[in-house]
């Protein structure tokens, strides 16, 4: 089983490029799974978090190239941004922080969108399955309030 | 409880070759609230649409997933269907399972099918949560912005005017034309390039319904479709333009001489001049960096002569804020850097030139009235090697056809048969390609003209010890290298985006191909729509074309404007946000992040929240991504929704 990538796409540039890869028939393997969002900027750290846990092992979040491609102005340094924390967060908590990754891909670059899958495939391959979180209340420990 | 229609498309073998559509059909239909689970060869037909609408009827279906294609092409499609089947449009989603599953897997078909009863899954998970949505109708401004001044944008600007619409035609130059009124003749008819132009050109300035900014560039442009606020920065010309009669006395008598751009540098201008004689408007503009009077103080020649006083040296930059529904851009193309490719010694050796160059020098306004000399020699060639393809087809420059070479290299090798028909030519090129109307016949004509054609690329153009220059070019046919004695080298460039395009782009947001052409919708459905609605795009400035395809183009994206100003209204943006006010604490963080102002911060009950006004918004989400408390939600894509989404593809 290959590791499963979250891909979290905006719908001008990164999930565009996605279908170019399609029409240009290049092909990726198939553990990546896209979910396209309007813009880079509603790229959120919750979902990285959640599809964690639910069993991805990596998140690709993408979008337009920076500075100036963003459709909405300024959705990918968004985006930049929130990852940078949401790797921060991710070490903390004792997960590597390569397991989210941030990549520009434009409307046109259907070649890098499936390059970047093979590559961070290739990475969560070396790093391992992600061990199965469970919340407080599977481990029987009592929660404070 | 929603109930839920799934259809699996088979897209032919697009789909159904690669993934087990069956299997996909057995597995989706045990999810809870899917009523209805069918798989269709085509469910774009008529056939695949009708299925949609009477399941909607039969089974009081209020949700629909459409596992298909992507929705950037198809989404439209049935959302209409399911307003025709009086369904909310927004109660549709779609799985892509084509273009992002079985054309990329295709030697992994059980993966493959694995993947996409995932990938409906999730869309139905997100189905069930979907919302109404409202949207309002926005009236649309009667008004195009054409941005650029060549022959495509002559063309889309004189169809909407005619259309009975107001246009404003920006060109960035002093004198709209472009690179067709460079040229002497056009192939393949031989027709006088600036007499079929010219006249468009009077049009175009004479049309009650066209306002032309020439000396003008798009700085800004805000807003939407329908409702763009472009700001317009028309340059200083230190001519008064309501006085100018055009008698260009002013012209004669300037004592200086600047290079001209207009005749590619073989020529020579004055410091206030038109670029060429029948420039539009005919209007001079002085050249501050050349000028005497604005580099040393003196002169003021041409401000004593002017029988009507329209020089004004204190004349400035001028913002024009206009408001348009819809803009068009044919922005053009340049000339592939000849010394990009140095090996055919442009710059080093004056006998070699770029094809637009022999156009001027072939031109009856150009630098030497129409006689082909030789640049430095002053004399007629005798010989004359014509290299096709040069920084075109080429992985080192630009690996794209230019499709104007070929036939440019034929009617120039017919130029300088005509002018000098004892004249010996060659025309190398890699493969002559004359795929057009009448282009076949053109290149018999040429062979049959005794120019000699030889297959293949010159490799270096060298100076011989006579004195002239050597053509080094393997000839397969010989199977031999050929080092060909000639007098002037003829360099036919490849096309690349005009350089201030780049600028357009960044104004526009326009995406770019890997080409750096400005990237359309979809090459053959929408080949002048952009991803920027109201944007459309014709010409070169889209990949590079001749003539008769720009001007086709152009009455495209003109009709495409035109069709979006005759509905007389759009859609507002559906995916907009909207704010808990229980939840909301009133941070402002989400006021920071919007790009648009869409959000202020409010005293309501005694409590700070967030307000969006929703007709600002753009639904970029990102207020929602970022507020702190998960009070902010976007239709469409609310929390809820993608983790739903989330939890059936991790299953």
């Amino acid at each position: 089983m290959k590791p499963k990538i979250l891909v979290l796409t905006c719908t001008y540039c990164s999930y565009a490029g996605a279908d170019i890869a399609g029409v240009s028939k290049i092909q990726y393997p198939p553990s990546a799974y896209i979910v396209r969002l309007i813009c880079s900027g509603r790229e959120e750290a919750l979902f990285a978090l959640e599809a964690l846990r639910e069993g991805f092992d990596g998140v690709l979040f993408t979008g337009c190239h920076i500075p100036y491609d963003c459709h909405f102005i300024s959705g990918n340094f968004k985006a930049r941004a929130r990852v940078a924390l949401l790797k921060k967060l991710l070490s903390q908590l004792g997960i590597e922080d390569s397991r989210v990754r941030l990549e520009w891909i434009s409307a046109s670059e259907g070649d890098k969108f499936a390059k970047v899958v093979f590559e961070f495939t290739r990475e969560l391959e070396e790093m391992g399955s992600l061990p199965k979180f469970r919340k407080i209340s599977e481990l029987g420990v009592e929660e404070h309030d | 409880m929603p109930r839920v229609g799934v259809y699996v498309c088979h897209c032919g073998k697009n789909i159904a070759g690669v993934l087990d559509v069956k299997r996909i059909v057995r597995e989706v239909a045990k999810e809870e609230d899917v009523v209805v689970c069918k798989d269709y060869p085509f469910m774009c037909s008529s056939e695949g649409q009708r299925l949609i609408a009477e399941d909607i009827r039969r089974h009081n279906l209020d949700r629909i997933v459409v596992a298909a294609c992507s929705p950037r092409t198809h989404e439209p499609i049935f959302q209409e269907a399911l307003k025709r089947a009086g369904l909310s449009p927004f109660f549709l989603e779609m799985a892509n399972i084509r273009d992002q599953c079985s054309w990329v897997h295709e030697h992994e078909k059980e993966l493959a099918t694995d993947k996409a009863i995932r990938l409906v899954k999730a869309a139905v998970a997100k189905a069930r949560l979907l919302e109404e949505i409202r949207v309002e109708k926005i009236s649309v401004k009667q008004s195009v912005l054409v941005i650029g001044g060549g022959v495509a944008g002559i063309t889309a600007a004189l169809d909407v005017a005619k259309a009975g619409f107001k246009v404003y035609l920006v060109e960035k130059n002093s004198s709209i034309g472009g690179h067709m009124a460079q040229l002497d003749k056009t192939f393949p008819t031989l027709d006088c390039s600036i007499c079929i132009l010219g006249p468009l050109m009077v049009e175009v300035a004479t049309h009650p319904n066209i306002t032309l900014l020439t000396y003008s560039e798009v700085i800004e442009v805000e807003g939407y479709v329908g409702n763009f606020k472009v700001k317009i920065l028309k340059k200083a010309r230190k001519v008064d333009e309501t006085k100018c009669t055009g008698c260009l006395l002013c012209m004669e008598k300037c004592p200086t001489r600047v290079p001209s751009e207009f005749d590619r540098g073989l020529g020579e201008r004055k410091s206030i001049y038109v670029p060429f004689p029948q420039a539009v408007p005919r209007v001079p503009v002085i050249d501050t960096e050349h000028c005497l009077y604005f580099t040393k103080g003196v002169c003021r020649l041409c401000e004593k002569i002017c029988p009507v006083k329209a020089i004004n040296y204190e004349q400035e930059d001028e913002i024009i804020e206009i408001e348009v529904g819809a803009i068009i851009v044919a922005t053009g193309y340049e000339e592939y850097d000849p010394r990009k490719v140095p090996e055919y010694g442009y710059g080093m050796f004056t006998e070699v030139i770029t094809g637009l160059q022999l156009e001027r020098l072939a031109s009856s306004f150009g630098p030497t009235r129409g006689k082909i000399l030789v640049p430095g020699k002053n004399k007629e060639p005798q010989r004359v090697a014509i290299l096709a393809c040069t920084g075109s087809r080429d992985e080192k420059n630009l690996p794209y056809c230019c499709r104007v070479g070929c036939m440019n290299a034929l009617k120039h090798a017919w130029y300088i048969k005509h002018s000098i028909p004892g004249a010996t030519i060659y025309v190398i090129a890699p493969d002559v390609r004359s795929f057009g109307k009448g282009y076949e016949e053109f290149y018999r004509r040429i062979r049959s003209e005794g120019v000699i054609l030889i297959k293949g690329r010159a490799s270096e153009v060298h100076r011989s010890p006579e004195g002239c220059l050597g053509v080094y070019v393997y000839d397969p046919s010989l199977d031999e290298v050929l080092v060909l004695k000639v007098d002037l080298v003829v360099l036919e460039m490849g096309l690349v985006p005009n350089p201030a395009s780049e600028k357009i782009r960044d104004v526009l947001k326009l995406s770019k191909s890997t080409d750096g052409f400005f990237l359309e919708v979809h090459p053959k459905l929408r080949p002048v729509e952009t991803s920027i609605e109201g944007v459309f795009i014709c010409g070169c400035a889209q990949s590079p074309k001749d003539i008769p395809d720009t001007v086709a183009q152009a009455s495209s994206a003109a009709m495409k404007a035109v069709e979006l100003l005759a509905k007389g209204y759009v859609e507002s943006v559906p995916y907009v946000v909207s704010v808990d006010e229980e939840t909301c604490s009133g941070c402002g963080i989400c006021v920071s992040v919007c790009e648009f102002n869409a959000i202020e911060i409010v005293e309501k009950n005694d409590r700070r929240v967030a307000k969006v006004n929703t007709a600002l918004c753009k639904g970029c989400g990102s207020c929602a991504a970022a507020c702190p408390s998960g009070a902010i939600e976007q239709a469409h894509f609310t929390r809820e929704q993608v983790l739903a989404m989330i939890k059936a593809l991790a299953r």
